[in-house]
């Protein structure tokens, strides 16, 4: 070819500074290594997550690299921390893309994050993938051609847990909610809000509780509900606020009179112990559990949850399995994107263009992208129950929602969707397993 | 320091920054909110030369910037909706420094920490209004009725900013310069003499209180600006003591120490977060005790005594 590595490092160099991006569609050079950048909490209270997503993120580009990484090219992570808020990250995208010239972002557990990212993704026509925030807004206020979501989003995340409980106990009549103060505990309750009223309009809100983000104590919250006596008590609260709450409300046996709904309870798992009773429900943002009742592959499920388990010595929570799916995602829209430029390295618009319909795998299932960008993720929802095996809750009862019947339809707004739901989509529940 | 070597001072600071930004494209980004931050800080500065220290001023900032946020669908252009949201904040710097003027010392520091707490839960709790931590979009605004792109709008943008922090620094040096300036001094020191005179310390107070809220305003007009998206931190208590820490770091001497300080300040969170993404409140920590420890008067001190 004659072409020098001075020769590329100079047409790069050119090409970035003085051709706009829309222009530079002759082949690019496979560079030396694949940079990514990857955003995180790795301070505050999100960390519980940040951290899991971070050292999974380590441990996966290390099998990735040892298997060659990915085209022949390894990878290389560049971690940015969410944790000083949304002015920090944006100064942090751009430093990355601009300046390190990381070829893909992942971008954000926190949903203000993904807002905020986003729109500055598409300006910088860089692939983005938003690797773990939930909010549903993102693809249903606006299309974006460089961002995508590998997993699913706040809709299926409450309505398969709806679901699960109007399966179980049908016959509830009242219901209180406790979910921390910020965005992702009000938009939730009113998902859940508008898929109960129309699935079980006579059900009866007797309380609706916003502790403040961060609070440490929840005894008021526990005492109200223990007089009110509601039949179910949804929190989709995380963290250390919802290990809080779990052991003051088992200390007042609250979960002795009425059964909880906690979609985000199987991060906290392990932390609570057996603080946490049998019987409640019990949901993962996914269906990342390390006891799949049928997972896709159970070799590669049992592969990641030990390796996991060797490395960091506890049980992988649904971030890690998030970040998984992420990196899966990548090598496979890397493999797709050169296989149709013939072997070559793909630009950024060929990359992208991989994305919508990509099929990839997760450690459990198969997933695909969908052609708004919004990634199609199963649900799995379970009934906590102890056994002598492990000192923590595990599940029962499990059952895998598929995305198609929990996630609202392309081009639809959520709440309207949920709203127009009948209750025909209740016969279409698979039965549990496990 | 004399005038003139200020002023080349400040050129020199004002061709770094340019030179700096079309160097490296994506430090524009992170000059322009250290140039906003510095406008801020000399606000805070202002009130610091009175003895009084505000544990809250990042309200004016998020003030101004949902001023922005809101207003800039209707008002699709940056050279109307930065003085709209100037005014905005002055009148409610008026409104809260008539009453928050009548305090000193830590009774001041906790009246603003306090109302600006209350401004924080409002952004936060009127959620069908500002979408609560998710945060606002700020649309796509016109400089001068021209459409911007990316790189053209960021130019723009730390343009303005280095205009308006080198107007403020000018306006502050005349306004610490005049009668009503050198009266905060004497806040400082003996309130009683200040009334003798005849001058009545409020309101001495309320016009640095008035004034320092219109920097701050102007401040998280540029931000919003900048970042295209406002979320209520940033008028969280931790946002006002970023620029308390600013003015520390960079002395409160001169007019020039809160821009040295912002710059120092965020170069050194974003080199800091570059090396070490875990760590880097550790070495920002670091930072400020070093100063304090060495350098008493900031940054600003370490040029004068040089020079001086």
């Amino acid at each position: 070819m004659g072409i020098t590595r001075r020769d590329a490092v100079l047409g790069t160099a050119f090409g970035g500074l003085l051709l706009p991006s829309t222009l530079r569609a002759q082949p690019v050079q496979r560079p030396q290594e694949l940079r990514i950048g990857i955003t995180t909490f790795l301070s505050g209270p999100a960390s519980v997550f940040g951290v899991p997503g971070r050292q999974a993120a380590e441990m996966l580009i290390d099998e990735i690299n040892r298997g060659g990484g990915i085209g022949g090219v390894p990878i290389r992570p560049y971690f940015v921390d969410e944790g000083p808020g949304v002015e920090h990250l944006l100064g942090e995208f751009r430093r990355l893309v601009l300046n390190e010239r990381v070829e893909v972002m992942l971008a954000s557990i926190s949903s203000g994050s993904c807002l905020a990212c986003t729109p500055l993704a598409e300006e910088l026509r860089r692939v983005t993938l938003l690797w773990d925030c939930g909010t549903q807004r993102i693809f249903e206020e606006k299309r974006y051609q460089y961002a995508f979501r590998t997993q699913a989003n706040a809709t299926p995340e409450v309505l398969a847990p709806l679901l699960y409980l109007l399966k179980r106990k049908p016959d509830f009549r009242t219901i209180a909610v406790l979910n921390q103060d910020y965005a992702w505990g009000r938009d939730s309750w009113e998902l859940w809000r508008a898929g109960m009223q129309a699935l079980k309009p006579d059900a009866r809100v007797v309380a609706e509780l916003f502790p403040r983000f961060g609070a440490t104590d929840f005894s008021t919250e526990v005492t109200r509900l223990l007089a009110l006596r509601p039949d179910v008590i949804l929190s989709t609260s995380w963290g250390g606020e919802l290990d809080t709450f779990i052991r003051q409300a088992a200390e007042r046996r609250l979960f002795e009179r009425s059964t909880f709904v906690m979609p985000l309870a199987e991060s906290s798992l392990e932390r609570v112990g057996r603080s946490l009773p049998a019987g409640h429900i019990v949901g993962s943002r996914g269906d990342h559990w390390f006891q799949h009742p049928a997972p896709a592959d159970k070799a590669r499920l049992d592969r990641f949850v030990n390796n996991y388990r060797q490395r960091f010595n506890s049980y992988p929570i649904y971030p890690t399995y998030h970040m998984y799916q992420a990196l899966s995602a990548l090598q496979a829209a890397y493999a797709k994107a050169m296989a149709g430029n013939g072997g070559n390295w793909p630009n950024e618009q060929q990359l992208a263009a991989a994305f919508p319909g990509l099929e990839f795998d997760s450690p459990t299932a198969r997933m695909t992208i969908r052609e708004d960008g919004q990634g199609l993720e199963p649900q799995l929802i379970g009934t906590s129950r102890h056994t002598d095996a492990l000192p923590f809750a595990t599940l029962s009862d499990m059952i895998v929602f598929p995305p198609e019947l929990v996630t609202a339809p392309v081009g639809r707004n959520s709440v309207e969707w949920l709203r127009g739901l009948s209750r025909d989509i209740l016969d279409r529940v698979p039965a549990p397993a496990g | 320091m004399t005038h003139r070597r200020e002023a080349l001072l400040a050129l020199l600071f004002a061709l770094a920054v340019l030179a700096a930004a079309f160097a490296a494209p994506w430090l524009r980004f992170v000059l322009t909110l250290a140039l906003a931050k510095g406008i801020a800080a000399l606000g805070v500065m202002l009130l610091l030369r009175a003895g009084q220290v505000s544990f809250g001023h990042a309200m004016f900032v998020a003030f101004a910037a949902y001023a922005v946020a809101f207003l800039a669908g209707r008002v699709g252009d940056a050279l109307l909706l930065l003085p709209l949201a100037m005014l905005l904040t002055s009148l409610l710097g008026l409104v809260i420094g008539l009453f928050v003027a009548r305090y000193r010392e830590i009774f001041f520091g906790m009246l603003n920490l306090a109302l600006s707490m209350v401004f924080y839960s409002l952004l936060e709790k009127f959620y069908s209004i500002t979408h609560g931590t998710d945060g606002m979009r700020v649309p796509a605004v016109t400089w001068a009725g021209m459409a911007t792109e990316r790189v053209g709008g960021e130019w723009a943008v730390l343009v303005a900013a280095l205009v308006l922090a080198i107007g403020f620094a000018l306006l502050a040096r005349l306004y610490l310069a005049s009668p009503l300036g050198e009266a905060l001094q004497g806040i400082k020191t003996r309130e009683a003499r200040l009334e003798f005179m005849g001058l009545p310390p409020r309101r001495v107070l309320l016009v640095a209180y008035v004034l320092s809220a219109a920097m701050a305003g102007t401040a998280g007009a540029l931000i919003a600006l900048t970042t295209r998206h406002v979320t209520p931190l940033m008028g969280y208590w931790t946002a006002s003591g970023e620029l308390v820490f600013i003015v520390i770091l960079g002395g409160a001497g001169g007019v020039l120490g809160p821009f040295l300080g912002a710059v120092a300040y965020e170069l050194v969170r974003v080199y800091a977060a570059a090396s070490v993404a875990d760590a880097w409140q550790l070495i920002l920590g670091a930072v400020l005790l070093a100063v304090i420890l060495f350098a008493r008067g900031g940054l600003f001190s370490l040029l004068r005594g040089r020079r001086a």
